[in-house]
């Protein structure tokens, strides 16, 4: 057993220990007051969302996402993103890149949500654009 | 040593395999990031039947392999950063008794997501991913347990095989 005797504590193998489920529990209510603090700040804001789109980290443009418009983000090196804006969400519909990551993402709608293809470095941020007129009924 | 060399390619190949498993089987839940991790089942078993060298061996050779035949240099950085994140993480965690197998599992799964993103926020210069992390630390989790438990029962397996052929 020369393997064995490397690690300087043996090898626990029992398939769950009680810190093992302490571990879970505590990560999984971790990830839920994330997700809780993500969805609530992007309710909380009355401003109207807009889509961002960045190339290697440089602002391109902003589109309200109230007003229905296809996008074509096209590159000096040939690389193009097609972005669609449509019943106030962010789709990527087309991509240039081999693994389509970004294609396959659900629309984006919500405050700090994003697509991103990582081949073509071009980003869609969803962020807080002017005060919407509408919302502030609701305040 | 003729024995560990090839029971190192077995677990490389094995690795490589079931790399190529899970890309053939997309799981598509809207969010970018989120897999089972099934090669990493073969990574945690290198790390409790051999030793921290080879499972960073192992874990290494496996993500240039799979980058080189099925990625590209983008999806090799991505798992790069993750795999060795999480292998760091597992190494670490393995040395106190804190947990077993499946606590460092799941804390494996987690981090190769934290680390992910960490690399893809870098490459994209965007802090926008970061907003995919808590959907990424639940999935982690829920992968690296069932990943874990797998990897439990079947360490015990190997190592109990082991013991009887030296003792025969």
């Amino acid at each position: 057993m020369e393997r064995m005797e490397k690690s300087a504590v043996p090898a626990d193998l029992n398939v769950m220990k009680k810190n093992d489920l302490r571990l879970i529990a505590a990560l999984v209510i971790l990830a839920a007051a994330a997700f809780g603090g993500v969805m609530l700040y992007a309710r909380l804001s009355t401003k109207e969302p807009e889509a961002v789109v960045y190339l290697e980290g440089e602002e391109k443009g902003r589109y309200p996402l109230s007003e229905n418009i296809t996008i074509e983000i096209r590159q000096e090196n040939g690389n193009c993103n097609i972005l669609q804006i449509k019943d106030g969400k962010a789709d990527m519909i087309e991509a240039s890149c081999p693994d389509k990551v970004c294609v396959r993402q659900h629309p984006v709608s919500r405050q700090g949500e994003s697509l991103v293809c990582l081949p073509n470095q071009a980003v869609v941020e969803i962020q807080n654009g002017q005060e919407a007129e509408i919302d502030t009924s609701t305040n | 040593m003729a024995k560990k060399t090839a029971y190192m390619g077995m677990l490389t190949a094995l690795a490589f395999v079931l790399s190529y498993l899970e890309s053939l089987i997309p799981i598509n839940l809207g969010v970018p990031g989120i897999k089972l991790g099934l090669a990493n089942l073969v990574v945690i078993i290198a790390l409790y039947t051999m030793d921290t060298k080879m499972a960073f061996t192992l874990s290494l050779v496996r993500i240039l392999l799979t980058g080189f035949t099925f990625g590209n240099l983008s999806t090799m950085i991505y798992s790069l950063a993750g795999g060795m994140l999480s292998l760091g993480i597992m190494i670490f965690v393995k040395r106190f008794p804190v947990f077993s197998v499946t606590g460092v599992s799941v804390l494996g799964g987690v981090f190769h997501n934290v680390g992910q993103i960490a690399a893809a926020a870098l490459i994209a210069e965007t802090g926008s991913l970061f907003y995919y992390l808590p959907v990424l630390i639940f999935s982690g989790t829920i992968a690296g347990t069932l990943i874990g438990i797998l990897a439990s029962i079947l360490i015990r397996h190997l190592t109990k095989t082991e013991n009887r052929e030296q003792s025969n």
